[in-house]
Order: structure tokens, then sequence, then C-alpha cells
């Protein structure tokens, strides 16, 4: 136990990485979720084939490929990044494919006849799906988007692999000089427990309070 | 105001519309009657191209309607449509589903389109139901609502895909109420029902329709008490017995 209260300020330097971390991939994440989507479910046939393969090609390679692809491969072709950017956005990028899934389940949820009535009443293909059919399929698709969240906090600590000093490199630098994995790495879960408490609250409470009478 | 010529469209190996020619005059109502899959419902969603036809021409006030894009959306404004299904906006409340378009589509400030909107819903006869969602309310009121979420663009022509065959019998009464009032006020009207007593009553020519193409077009009183061709007459013989 005191291997975890010793180290009391790393352990808080770490988690403030991750929250960072997940703070900021999760926005990316979202609009490039919401731009994935509108052109997957758009009129224009060259933007749905460039979403469809955007989303095949992230879903099928893992993240620490990627991360490791881009933390190693980018300064190769002159792109310098800092390490936490680096990973922020290819979290975000590899996440917003599977947020545009999910909103594209619940777009699909929708009826048709909301998505005509609007462009019979003369708005845009855009402002359609601005104004009816995006904040319908939002509300049917809180607690899938809630449990990528979950996942994106998870996926974070992806980034230790790749020099990212966040809670899970932080645990495991502690772990070398102390040499007590259980209290530490507990000590680490329990953290990101909470975070996946808190998300899962929040997304309970969003869901209840956006529902919609059909 | 909206002209058809040659209008030809396939559902993959189905033809659904023949070679239909249609032409409705200004302040005219048009009713479409047929049998079910005669293509009527399609041919009402052509004309502002919610379903695309395969070939022909179909002008609005004189102008081609437009493939896709802004032009498009343009014409539609001012092309109001009722659905079968109501097909209001569910997470907004009645008021917004009639106030959404003017503001987004013609620019109209929120104060304004509120206060047509308050205009409309009483006009329709539910001011009461503003704040509701769509879903509180009853099947005739969901479809008046629909209509004056149409009437706030201020459209040239409307258009009523089955209005009122998803409500019950006793709600059918209301909406159509509305329907005559807004023809005895002048609105150009293309409507598809199986409501003989409206067509009867507020159309000015009846237009009916069996296997994709107008078998029959004549005014009311004519058409249903001496139809010209066999199709009609064997179709209001089985409509119109009980």
């Amino acid at each position: 136990m005191s291997a975890l209260l010793d180290h009391l300020p790393e352990f808080w330097q770490g988690l403030v990485v991750t929250l960072q971390m997940t703070a900021a991939s999760f926005a990316g994440a979202a609009a490039v979720g919401l731009v994935i989507v509108a052109m997957r479910v758009g009129p224009v046939p060259v933007l749905r084939a460039v979403a469809t393969v955007y989303v095949e090609t992230l879903q099928n390679l893992p993240l620490l490929v990627l991360l490791v692809l881009a933390v190693f491969g980018l300064p190769e072709i002159g792109l310098k990044a800092g390490l936490t950017t680096t990973a922020v956005v290819v979290i975000a990028l590899y996440e917003g494919a599977y947020i545009a899934e999910a909103l594209r389940s619940g777009v699909n949820a929708i009826s048709a006849g909301q998505g005509e009535a609007a462009r019979a009443l003369g708005l845009t293909f855009g402002q359609s799906l601005r104004h009816v059919v995006l904040p319908q399929a939002l509300r049917t698709v809180v607690q899938p988007i809630g449990n990528i969240f979950i996942a994106l906090t998870m996926n974070t600590s992806l980034a230790a692999a790749v020099g990212v000093v966040e809670l899970t490199a932080a645990a495991n630098r502690v772990n070398l000089l102390e040499a007590q994995p259980i209290p530490i790495f507990v000590g680490a879960g329990l953290a990101y427990a909470a975070i996946a408490a808190c998300a899962g609250f929040v997304t309970g409470r969003l869901e209840r309070r956006l529902a919609v009478a059909r | 105001m909206i002209r058809v010529r040659g209008l030809n469209k396939w559902f993959g190996e189905h033809h659904v519309l023949h070679d239909v020619d249609l032409d409705v005059a200004r302040g005219e109502v048009v009713v479409v009657i047929g049998p079910s899959g005669s293509g009527k419902s399609t041919l009402c969603r052509c004309l502002n191209r919610l379903e695309a036809a395969d070939s022909g021409e179909i002008l609005v006030d004189g102008e081609p309607v437009p493939a896709e894009g802004r032009a498009l959306a343009r014409l539609r404004a001012d092309v109001g449509m009722v659905f079968q299904s109501f097909n209001l906006f569910q997470h907004k409340t009645v008021l917004e589903n009639v106030m959404l378009a003017p503001m987004k589509v013609r620019g109209v400030s929120r104060a304004e389109a509120e206060r047509t909107a308050h205009e409309l819903l009483a006009r329709v006869g539910i001011a009461e139901q503003a704040g509701k969602q769509p879903a509180r309310l009853s099947g005739g009121q969901q479809q008046r609502a629909a209509i004056a979420r149409a009437l706030a663009m201020r459209p040239k022509v409307m258009l009523f895909d089955e209005p009122t065959s998803a409500l019950d019998p006793e709600m059918v009464g209301e909406v159509l109420d509305v329907m005559t009032g807004l023809a005895a006020d002048g609105m150009t009207m293309v409507v598809v029902t199986h409501e003989m007593g409206f067509a009867r009553r507020a159309a000015d020519r009846v237009v009916f329709m069996d296997g994709g193409r107008i078998v029959e077009t004549g005014e009311p009183n004519a058409f249903f008490d001496s139809p010209r061709t066999d199709r009609a007459r064997d179709f209001l013989a089985k409509v119109l017995t009980h």
C-alpha cells in the first residue's frame, strides 16, 4: 500500500495526462465521426466510398500498430509532433471510425420519413441531417457512444508503449522502483474504473434526459 | 401550375408509372384515386422528386424540377407535402416542427416564425397542442400539425399522399375538414386518397389510375355517376357499395 501512497504525485501526473488525452481524443473522435457519418449517409458516391474505406481501414487495424506507425513513421516523412499530440491524433482518428459506425446505426434507426419530410420542406441534405436526422440519431446511440468513450479511455494506455507517460506508464515506472505490481496496478486499474464509472453515470443521465417519445 | 409529360418510373423490373401526363391549374384541386399499387403515391412523390422519375418531364410553375442540390431544395420549399405517416419531427415540439423550415430555409426570424406557427396551428384547430411532443397527440392532431408545418412555407402547391389512410375512422373527418377549408381558400392541391366522399365534395377534377396509367379523368360528379371506362366502373362498384 505504501508503494502506492509514496508515489501519489507520479500517479497524479499520469492520471492528469490520461484525462487530458481522453478528453482531447474523444473531442477529436466525435468531430471525425460526425464528418465521416455525414459523408457515408450522404448522396455523393465519391464521399460515401471515401468514408467507407476510412472506416473499414481504421477499424481493421490494431490501434497499437497505428500508434507505432505514426510515432516512428511520420518523422521519416518529415512530420514531427510531440509524442502525446501524435498519440491523441491517432486515437481520435481511430475511435472516430467507431463513432461514425455508432452514429450510422442511429441514423438507420430513424425512419426514412423524417429525412423525407425535412427535404420536402426545402431543407438541403446537410440541413436535414443537422436539424432533423442527427439529433434523433444521437439520442438513440448515447449508450454505444458511452461505451466507445470508455474503450477510448482504456486505449489511451496503449500510448505508454510509444513513450507517453500517462497513468499506465506512470504505474509501470513506480513498479520498476518498488517491485510491488499488485497494489500499484490495482491502484491504476481503480483509477481507470473510476473514469469509466463516471462515463456510465453521465450516459445514463443523458439517455433519460434526451429520451424522445415515439 | 404542374405539368407532367410522358412520366415513366420503374422499381427494378416493375413499371410503376407508364407514360403519365397530368396538368394541374393554379387553384385547382385534383384528387387521384385508384387501387393500391396503381402508382398514385409514386406519382405524387415524383412531383417534388422524393422519387426520381426515369423519363419524362415535370414542370412546377413553369420550371423543370431540378435533379438535385440547392435548386431542388428551393423548389421543394414551394411545394408542400403531407405524408400518410405524418412524419412530424419526433424530437421537437409541435410548434418547433412548424417553425423549423421557415427559419432555416426562408431565413425568417424566430419571433415571426413563432407568430406564424401559432396562427397556423389555430387555423388547423390545435392551438393548445403547440408545446407538446408529436407522440403525445392523436393521429388526427398529428396530421393537422403536419399540414400546418407544410403551410408555414407558404407553398404554391400542396401534395397530399394518402393523408387519412393511417388514421382511426373518427379522426378522418377533422383532417378532411382542414383540407376542404384549404381547397375553398384556393390552394392548388394534388390529393392521393381513398376518401371518395372528399373527392366528390372538394375535387375540381378526379384522376383515376390503374396499373401505372391514368385511365380516366373527369369532373367528380360525372366521374362518380357515370364513369366512362370499365375499369373505373369496376373500381367504383367495389369501393362505393359499402
